[in-house]
């Protein structure tokens, strides 16, 4: 049979006929565009019932549902038409289902009394009291601030609420962090600097309008695959798209401009860019009069940074440069987006005030298809540092070093302004602390700083100097196998609250099933610890819905205003972008509309940018950048997803990306040496890499950490570590360093299917795995 | 099925495995992937492409021809289907017939598995799973109008040619514009569904 030919197919028409009464599992609620109230939740003739949530894991927030059986356990997913990612999905979050009732949970309080003995399942009573008595032991011994807590972005916003408000009302310490501080704050400050607010100025959705996309230390296509769909969207329009990455990444390889520039150079590049713009005439002059203010000094400043002698500092032909600013600045509407590539740097906020500086300079702020983006990390890695988990913030983003913000927040806790904390350290700094013994215990939340944290070494010194640990999770991290207490908790499928993603659009998550036997959510053992502290007054939460209340108004009257969002307006419209200050609001999904930003004269502050050599100099002995990132497969510490067959499978080893000209062949061992360490991973030969550059994915724990290898220098005003450039060196090597099994709880052997080609030498085929660059 | 079908936009494939998960999770084969992704220049270039079955046309389909127990069915809309179970005997003959390298032995069941164009959700007129989530496109599932206008001026082939013999498949390839267009046929069009002309 050839062509269809529209006349034969008339004389053997086909004729379906569906019986929607027998329609098979999962396709009931197909069409679906937005939530599904919960009481519209119906099994199916199956038993089977569909719950509408969203992915657990980044910053992207797609929409799915959860399929749960008959007895009321979840056993797999759906695509769900949600705004964000109408339909689609990436690996993780198809296969994040299988965590729910994997074989390796926690369903049992472990405790241990000192770290020499090995872990026993105990009760809940006993773990409590024993991480009480210790909580007290150390505070009376060495003073409130002796003692700290560290949250995560993976929570739900209403936990990492009670996070700050336990850290600061029952514990009464300053020391509370949250590893967001390894994501994006970075961003948070540059865009609180430049206008007032911290959170990205479009949607997703502006992104289909525009006619120039600049994606800037971003692997888009790996680490927020869903998001790649409007990138494409765009360039079916016709938009042109620029990427910066010193990898030819998957949204690189058919990008028309790729700047492989040099690791570290971030800031020199937009300047650069910037002073082109202004010699060749392409600035929006008026907008600048109009809406900003430093102009003068920031053209000042990039009088300093010509072509010539930035394409020497970044690696890159001068004439990229040029092309990059024309074609931005040339644009009618133009966006620029970027993530951890360029604020994981010890100049992270430099770097992104440059890019802002750029999107402000030619006037493509706050327009339909035009204006700026961070790309969050984490799920909640947006709403994890709106609610006081940040050392110096209070909820609603107010400062905890404002008299008046505390004054209002101390109103609503019902506590005297004498007794809140002041600023406390961030995370990499807490560690230090510990190290020197000035914060002698801890209580982890939902993070694995053993994988996740760079300088291995420091940090595994840290927590064992600390006198005592508990950790919150429901696989046992490697974080938790060195912990004195692990409280077993729940997946984000057994509990409700809502999330913010990289949109500032506050989804909410819907509970899918009952947590197993033995595990509880993270807001009751926090109120309950809170309880056997003193402070239950404050910490009478019978779930997220109360807390959530509590939350929206402590945020009311903020810059980050939740007083006008729901649990119920969630339900009904599939998700809210704050500010959204009453109960009528629509939500503000693009700011600066109206050409005013968030501080007082309502001005763009634009910002001073010097470029300065990363904080690990090059010398002969470590002359290349090492450079480190995620893939797609796995999920920042891959606690979440190192024990999921299938994503396992797909990516089952760390790999270290190097450029043919190195004379490796693929699969070799190869060592490669920081200044803090050295390390065997198998050569992923490639031409994709720049040559003085090689890249470690960082999800495994030692052996195989990248971050064993990378340095702990931290951006002096955000605190981020710099994991994106240290000065490395690679040698040959007799055989790579194989991968650990994941932690198990006594008496459990690993399950069977994290183990999959464990010690395969070879890289694996994903999205970096690409095989060889030698020809046969 | 309208002539839908799949269409494969290898330019827009970012190699995330996201079709190789989804195609897990269909019920007819749950936790076996029938999408193989495939890298066309290792170590050159991250360029990607995923690999489902192209439901050949013409011939048609060389697997079902070769089968001596006449195990792969065809159905009226041009789906072809992976072997029926009670007939399968794991031969392999299919697996050495097909151009493209798609089917499979579980040499374990010693039966042929491949993608059915996930037929127990096509029957209802939804997408094939992995074309569903596909991130970016790479995979879509529905006509050739529909893609056309979701992607104005996007050209398709469905013919590809192995030495002197031309297979004519129902799922087609999205190429270059300066390629030459085939017709895509994908089928035979539904003209109606419970009574009502969709035309």
């Amino acid at each position: 049979m050839t062509a269809t030919d529209p006349a034969k197919a008339a004389s053997r028409p086909v004729r379906v006929s569906i019986d929607p009464s027998i329609a098979p599992p999962g396709t009931r609620n197909f069409r679906d565009a937005g939530g599904i109230p919960a009481d519209q939740w119906h099994a199916d003739q199956n038993g089977e019932t569909l719950v509408p949530t969203h992915c657990c894991f980044c910053g992207v927030q797609c929409g799915m549902y959860l399929r749960v059986d008959k007895g009321g356990k979840v056993f797999g997913v759906e695509p769900r038409n949600h705004d964000i990612n109408r339909m689609r999905l990436c690996p993780k979050g198809i296969n994040a289902y299988q965590q729910v009732n994997h074989p390796d949970r926690l369903t049992a309080p472990l405790m241990r009394r000192s770290r020499d003995e090995e872990f026993k399942e105990c009760s809940w009573d006993e773990a409590l009291d024993f991480t009480v008595s210790e909580i007290r032991r150390i505070q009376e011994a060495h003073g409130n601030d002796a003692f700290g807590l560290l949250g995560g972005a993976s929570l739900f916003s209403e936990k990492t609420y009670l996070v700050g408000k336990f850290a600061r009302v029952a514990l009464k310490t300053k020391h509370v962090d949250y590893n967001g501080r390894l994501c994006m704050v970075s961003a948070a400050g540059a865009n609180k600097l430049a206008f007032g607010i911290d959170r990205a100025g479009n949607p997703f959705s502006d992104i289909l309008l525009t006619d120039c996309l600049l994606i800037a230390g971003s692997n888009v296509g790996e680490c927020f695959p869903v998001m790649t769909q409007y990138l494409w969207g765009a360039r079916d329009r016709g938009a042109s798209l620029i990427v910066i990455d010193p990898r030819e990444t998957a949204i690189a390889r058919t990008a028309d401009i790729h700047v492989a520039l040099k690791p570290g150079t971030d800031s020199a590049f937009f300047n650069a860019v910037l002073n082109v713009v202004i010699a060749e005439g392409l600035t929006d002059e008026a907008y600048i009069a109009a809406n900003t203010t430093g102009w003068e000094e920031v053209k000042k400043t990039v009088a300093e940074y010509p072509p010539s002698r930035s394409a020497e500092i970044c690696g890159v032909p001068a004439s990229q440069i040029v092309q990059v600013a024309r074609v931005f600045a040339g644009a009618d509407k133009a966006m620029a987006w970027h993530a951890r590539g360029i604020e994981h740097h010890s100049q992270g906020v430099e770097n992104c005030l440059s890019v802002i500086n750029l999107c402000v300079a030619t006037g493509h702020i706050g327009k339909p298809g035009a204006g700026y983006g961070t790309i969050t990390g984490q799920g909640n890695g947006q709403g994890g540092r709106e609610h006081g988990q940040k050392s110096d913030l209070l909820p609603g983003g107010r400062s905890i070093t404002n008299p008046e913000h505390r004054k209002q927040i101390c109103q609503i806790w019902g506590i005297e302004e004498s007794e809140l904390p002041g600023a406390g350290t961030s995370m990499m700094e807490m560690v230090w602390q510990m190290q020197r013994g000035e914060i002698r215990g801890l209580i982890g939340i939902c993070n694995n700083p053993f994988v996740s944290l760079p300088n291995y070494a420091v940090v595994k010194d840290g927590y064992d100097t600390a006198e005592f640990h508990a950790q919150f999770d429901f696989f046992l991290s490697e974080t938790a196998a060195n912990a004195h207490v692990v409280f077993p908790v729940t997946t984000w499928a057994e509990d409700e609250g809502v999330m913010a993603n990289a949109e500032a659009r506050v989804v909410k998550h819907n509970k899918a099933q009952e947590p197993p036997a033995g595990v509880r959510t993270d807001t009751w053992v926090i109120c309950e610890l809170a309880r056997r502290l003193g402070a239950g007054k404050h910490f009478d939460f019978p779930g997220s819905r109360e807390v959530f209340e509590e939350l929206r108004v402590a945020s009311a009257g903020t810059v980050n205003d939740y007083y006008g969002i729901t649990y119920d307006r969630l339900d009904e419209t599939g998700g809210i972008v704050w500010p959204c200050p009453s109960t009528e609001h629509p939500g503000t999904p693009r700011l600066f509309e109206d050409g005013r930003t968030y501080h007082p004269d309502g001005k763009i502050h634009m910002q001073v940018v010097e470029w300065h050599p990363p904080m690990d100099a090059y010398t002969e002995e470590y002359p290349l950048s090492l450079t480190t990132g995620r893939t797609v497969a796995h999920f920042l510490s891959g606690n979440q997803t190192r024990r999921l067959g299938a994503l396992v499978e797909q990516t089952p080893r760390p790999w270290v990306e190097v450029h043919p000209s190195h004379g490796f062949r693929n699969g070799e061992p190869v060592r490669v040496v920081t200044r803090r360490g050295s390390e065997v991973f198998p050569a992923l030969v490639t031409e994709a890499i720049r040559p003085d550059t090689v890249f470690i994915p960082y999800h495994w724990p030692v052996p195989t950490a990248a971050n064993a290898l990378t340095i702990d220098a931290l951006d002096p005003r955000s605190k981020i570590p710099e994991y994106k450039v240290c000065a490395a060196r690679i040698e040959a090597a007799e055989r790579v360093d194989e991968v650990p099994a994941p932690p198990t709880p006594p008496g459990r052997e690993a399950y069977p299917e994290a183990q999959v080609s464990r010690t395969d030498p070879l890289p694996p085929t994903s999205p970096q795995g690409r095989g060889t660059a030698e020809r046969s | 099925m309208m002539g839908r079908t799949i269409f494969i936009d290898p330019g827009r494939c970012i190699g995330c495995q996201a079709c190789v998960s989804a195609c897990r999770e269909c019920d007819s084969h749950r936790g076996k992937s029938m999408i193989h992704l495939d890298y066309t220049e290792p170590g050159m270039s991250v360029a990607s492409l995923p690999s489902v079955c192209m439901h050949c046309e013409d011939p048609v389909a060389p697997c079902a021809e070769v089968c001596p127990a006449d195990a792969i069915l065809v159905t009226a809309d041009g789906v072809v289907q992976q072997a029926d179970t009670t007939r399968c005997i794991g031969c392999s003959n299919c697996v050495n017939a097909c151009p493209f390298g798609i089917p499979k032995i579980d040499l374990q069941a010693k039966l042929q598995m491949k993608c059915n164009l996930c037929y127990d959700r096509t029957a209802y007129g939804l997408a094939p799973m992995c074309a569903t989530v596909c991130p970016t496109g790479a995979l879509f599932y529905g006509t050739l109008e529909e893609l056309q206008a979701e992607r104005p001026g996007v050209q398709v082939a469905d013919s590809f040619v192995f030495g002197d013999v031309v297979v004519q498949t129902g799922v087609a390839m999205v190429v270059p514009a300066d390629k030459v267009q085939w017709p895509v046929p994908g089928g035979l069009p539904v003209v109606e569904i419970n009574g009502r002309d969709v035309r």
